[in-house]
C-alpha cells in the first residue's frame, strides 16, 4: 500500500463524511419536489449549504453548489465577465496571472476568443506572488473583473487577495478568488473579504469529488452559465441532496481544522528540512513561510520530475510533479515558468502535499527514500537529454 | 526481468505487453508522448500521437495489469525526428522518420532513460524477431508473419541496442492472430485501425506540410543534358519515379514520358529523364551499421573489403533484391571515404537519396545504410557517366 502524499490533487473520503453520504444516498426526493419527501430532501440539502455557507462566514444564500471547483471558476469568471459587460460594453478587461489554474487560464483564454474579453496578464514574482504594484497601475474603468488564487495549487504560496480587493474597490471592480487549493488551510471570511466571488470544492477537503460551490456575494451578479430551472440563484440543474450533506460535513471539519495549523506546519516544515538535508542540490519553490501548510514543492536540477515520481510510486509513495496534465500528458508547469523558471529546471519538479492522516514517520520514509530516487533520475534525465545510442 | 513496454495505444503494442507479463517478466507501461500539442481525434490527427491514444494505452495497462505512465519525449522528437525529416527532406533526400524514430527515440533516448531507471529492456509491439545464436550473440530476424513483418524499420539497431529490445510478436503467423488475442484479452483496440502515414503530420499531407516549413519557389525541369524543359512550382514537392505533374510538355524528343531522376534542393532544380534511367544499379552510403555481428565477424567474408551476397530491400513494404555489397575503403583510405556500397542483381527503380537500404541474409537482418549515392543503369551519354549523384 502506497503512502498517499498528493492531498493538492484529492484527498480521502473521511469516514464521517462517508457514513453522511451514503446514508443521504438512501433518501429520495427531489428537493425541489413539493411533498413531503421533497422537503425532506430540501431540508437536508438546505442544512448542508448552511454549513458549506459557516465555513467561509457567508449567508447560505450566498451559496451556489456546482459540480466541482472547474465549474465554480468558469461560473464565476464567466459570469462575472458577461454581468459587467451587459453594465457596461466597455469593460472588456480582465486581470489574471499567468500562475492560476489551468480552470483559470483556459477560461478567459476562452472568453478573449469567443466573447471580445482583453487579458491583462499580472506579473508573478520568483515565488509566484502576483504584483500589487501591477495590479493597482492596470486598474481603470474598463476592467471587468480581476481574478486571482487564495493560494497557489503547485507552489502554495498565499496571494495577497485582501490588497487586491481594496485595490478594486476603488475602481468598483469586482474580484473572483479561486480558494480550491486553500480551502481547509487558510481560514475564510467571506463577507470581510469582500470578494465578488469565491470558488471551493469538497474533494480537496475530505469531501466526495463531483460537488463544489461558488460563494456570490449579496450584492454581485454573475449570469449563469446553466440553464433549466432556476434551482439556485446561479445554476440550473437538479440538486444533490447527498452530495451537498457530504460537503456539509467535510466543510465543517476542515473548517475547525482550518483553525489551528500549527501540527500540519511542523510537519510540513519536517518535510521540507528533511529534503533540504537529503538533497542538499534541491530548491524549495514558493513562498518559504507564506505557503499551504500542506504544501512542499521543490525542483531536482538535471532530474526529471516524470522520472521521480515513477521512482517514488514504485518505492511506494504518491507524489506529483504538480504540472497540469492532460491525459497524462506531462509537461513543464505554466505556474513555475511564469516564476521565471528556466524550462529544464522546471521539469524537475516534484510537489508533496500532506493530509490530516499523514504521519512524521511517513515524511521520514519518504525523506529517505529520496536521495536513491534523485540520483537515478538524474542519470535518467542525463539520458533523456544526451542519449548516446543509436547516434 | 524488469521491462518497460512501449505503447502506443494501438492493438500491437497492447498485445506485445501482455506477452511480456505472461512470459513472467516484471513489465511496465509507458506511453511516450511526442507531441507538445496533442492533437484529438477531433481535431483531425490520426494514426497516433492523439489524447486518444493515450487513453487506449491506459486502458489496455489496467486490464494487462501493470502500471503505466506517460513519459513526454517532444522535445527530443523533434530535434531527432522532426527536425531531421525537414532537413533531409531540404538536402533532397528522402527520410524515413519511423526508422529515425527506433534508431534514436525508443531504442536510444526511451531505453537509455529506462536502463538508468533500472529497466532490463524495452517491449515493442513491432512484427521482427530475436534470435540468439550458438555463441550467445543477438541477430534481428524477420518475423514469421512475412506480409506484416517489420524488421525493415528495425535494421537500424546496433548489437547494443538489440541486446535490449524484446519483441514479442515476432512468432506470430498473421495480424489477424493478435487482433483475435487482443479481442481475447478484452482491449477496446482490438478493432482500432491500424496507423498509416506520418504521425507529426496529423492531416496526412506531407507535401503541404513540408512546403509550410521548408518553403516553395518555381525552378528549372531540366533534362538529363541539363536543358531547361519546364518550370516547377518547389523541387521539393517532387518523389523520384515520379511522373504526374510534370509540366515538360508533350511529346518529347522521343516520344517517351518522362520521370523524375533527381531533386536539386540547392539549386531548386528537377530533372528528369526516360524510365529506363530510373533503373540503380549501385547504391551506397557513409552512414552504416550492423544489426549484431558485421560480416567478419558473422563469417560471411574474411576481410572488410570482400563482396559478400545478401538481399537488399529499400523500402518497408517493397520485395528484397538479390545483391552483392561490400565496404569501400575508397580512393583515400581515409575513414571519411568508408562506404558501403551496394550492387542489386536487378536494378532497382525509383530510389531516393536518404532512404535506407537494408541488408539481408535469408531472414536476418545483416545491417543497412542511408543511401548517399545512386548509379543509373542508363548513363548520361555526354555527362559525366555518374548518374543522380549527390
Amino acid at each position: 500500500m502506497s503512502v498517499y502524499f498528493d492531498h493538492a490533487a484529492t484527498t480521502p473520503l473521511r469516514p464521517e463524511v462517508l457514513a453522511a453520504y451514503v446514508s443521504a444516498l438512501g433518501v429520495v426526493g427531489n428537493p425541489s419536489s413539493i411533498h413531503s419527501q421533497g422537503q425532506e430532501a430540501k431540508r437536508m440539502l438546505e442544512e448542508a449549504r448552511e454549513r458549506v455557507a459557516a465555513s467561509v462566514r457567508a449567508d447560505s444564500v450566498e451559496v451556489t453548489f456546482t459540480s466541482g471547483g472547474t465549474e465554480a471558476i468558469n461560473l464565476a469568471i464567466k459570469g462575472l465577465f458577461w454581468a459587467q459587460r451587459s453594465l457596461k460594453p466597455s469593460k472588456r478587461r480582465i486581470l489574471v496571472s499567468r500562475a492560476e489554474h489551468h480552470a483559470t487560464i483556459d477560461t478567459v483564454e476562452w472568453l478573449e476568443k469567443h466573447e471580445g474579453a482583453v487579458i491583462d496578464w499580472i506579473p508573478v514574482d520568483a515565488v509566484g506572488r502576483i504584483d500589487l504594484a501591477y495590479v493597482q497601475s492596470a486598474l481603470a474603468d474598463d476592467v471587468a473583473l480581476v481574478t486571482v488564487l487564495l493560494a497557489n495549487n503547485e507552489v502554495g504560496t498565499v496571494q495577497p487577495v485582501a490588497s487586491v480587493v481594496e485595490l478594486a474597490a476603488a475602481h468598483g471592480v469586482p474580484v473572483h478568488c479561486d480558494a480550491v487549493a486553500a480551502y481547509g488551510h487558510v481560514p475564510i471570511d467571506f463577507p470581510a473579504s469582500g470578494l465578488a466571488a469565491l470558488s471551493i470544492s469538497a474533494h480537496k477537503i475530505g469531501g466526495p469529488v463531483g460537488i463544489g460551490a461558488l460563494v456570490i456575494s449579496r450584492s454581485a451578479t454573475v449570469t449563469p452559465l446553466i440553464h433549466g430551472g432556476n434551482q439556485q440563484r446561479a445554476r440550473s440543474g437538479t440538486q444533490d441532496a447527498a452530495g451537498a450533506v457530504a460537503f456539509g460535513v467535510a466543510a465543517e471539519l476542515a473548517d475547525r481544522a482550518s483553525r489551528d495549523l500549527t501540527g500540519m506546519i511542523a510537519l510540513r516544515d519536517r518535510l521540507i528540512a528533511g529534503i533540504r538535508a537529503a538533497v542538499p542540490t534541491a530548491v524549495l519553490r514558493g513562498d518559504p513561510v507564506d505557503r499551504l501548510s500542506i504544501n512542499a514543492h521543490f525542483t531536482f536540477p538535471g532530474c526529471e520530475g516524470d522520472s521521480l515520481l515513477f521512482l517514488l510510486d514504485r518505492a511506494g509513495f504518491s507524489v506529483s510533479t504538480g504540472s497540469a496534465c492532460q491525459a497524462g500528458v506531462p509537461e513543464a508547469s505554466h505556474v513555475l515558468l511564469a516564476m521565471g523558471l528556466s524550462e529544464p529546471d522546471a521539469r524537475g519538479a516534484l510537489r508533496i502535499t500532506l493530509g490530516t492522516d499523514s504521519t512524521a514517520a511517513e515524511v521520514d520514509a519518504l525523506v529517505a527514500a529520496l536521495p536513491a530516487a534523485v540520483d537515478r533520475a538524474r542519470t535518467a534525465g542525463l539520458a533523456d537529454r544526451s542519449p548516446t545510442l543509436g547516434r | 526481468m524488469k521491462v518497460l513496454a512501449a505503447m502506443s495505444g494501438g492493438v500491437d503494442s497492447a498485445v506485445a505487453a501482455a506477452r511480456a507479463v505472461d512470459a513472467g517478466h516484471e513489465v511496465v507501461g509507458v506511453h511516450l508522448a511526442l507531441s507538445r500539442m496533442p492533437g484529438t481525434l477531433r481535431t483531425g490527427a490520426r494514426g497516433c500521437c492523439t489524447i486518444e491514444d493515450s487513453m487506449d494505452a491506459q486502458r489496455a495497462a489496467n486490464l494487462i495489469g501493470i502500471p503505466y505512465y506517460v513519459w513526454d519525449f517532444s522535445e527530443r522528437f523533434r530535434l531527432d525526428v522532426v527536425d531531421d525529416f525537414i532537413a533531409e527532406y531540404a538536402a533532397g533526400r528522402t527520410p524515413n522518420p519511423c526508422m529515425r524514430c527506433n534508431e534514436r527515440i525508443k531504442f536510444a533516448a526511451l531505453l537509455e532513460k529506462a536502463l538508468a531507471l533500472g529497466f532490463d529492456a524495452v517491449v515493442t509491439g513491432h512484427y521482427a524477431s530475436i534470435v540468439t545464436d550458438h555463441a550467445g550473440n543477438r541477430e534481428l530476424h524477420r518475423a514469421s508473419d512475412g506480409a506484416k513483418d517489420q524488421s525493415y524499420v528495425l535494421g537500424v539497431l546496433t548489437t547494443e541496442q538489440l541486446a535490449h529490445a524484446m519483441f514479442p510478436l515476432g512468432s506470430t503467423p498473421s495480424k489477424a492472430e493478435v487482433r483475435a488475442e487482443a479481442a481475447a484479452r478484452g482491449f477496446s483496440v482490438a478493432t482500432k485501425p491500424d496507423s498509416h502515414d506520418i504521425c507529426f503530420i496529423p492531416d496526412g499531407d506531407t507535401r503541404g506540410w513540408l512546403a509550410d516549413k521548408v518553403g516553395a519557389e518555381q525552378g528549372d525541369i531540366l533534362d538529363r543534358d541539363g536543358g531547361v524543359i519546364g518550370q516547377h512550382e518547389g523541387a521539393l514537392a517532387f518523389t523520384i519515379g515520379q511522373r504526374k505533374g510534370l509540366n515538360v510538355g508533350y511529346p518529347t524528343d522521343d516520344g517517351k514520358p518522362r520521370f523524375v531522376l533527381e531533386i536539386r534542393p540547392k539549386s531548386n532544380e528537377v530533372v528528369v529523364g526516360p524510365r529506363e534511367a530510373l533503373a540503380i544499379t549501385e547504391l551506397a552510403g557513409s552512414r552504416f551499421s550492423w544489426a549484431g555481428l558485421d560480416p567478419v565477424a558473422s563469417g560471411y567474408v574474411d576481410a572488410p573489403g570482400d563482396t559478400f551476397a545478401c538481399q537488399v530491400q529499400v523500402r518497408a513494404h517493397a520485395d528484397p533484391v538479390p545483391a552483392t555489397a561490400w565496404v569501400s575503403t575508397g580512393s583515400t583510405g581515409s575513414t571519411d571515404d568508408v562506404e558501403l556500397v551496394i550492387n542489386p542483381t536487378e536494378p532497382i527503380t525509383g530510389l531516393s537519396p536518404g532512404q535506407t537500404a537494408v541488408l539481408y541474409v535469408g531472414t536476418r537482418v545483416l545491417g543497412q545504410c542511408t543511401v548517399d549515392r545512386t548509379v543509373s543503369a542508363v548513363p548520361v551519354l555526354n555527362g559525366s557517366g555518374a548518374g543522380s549523384s549527390v
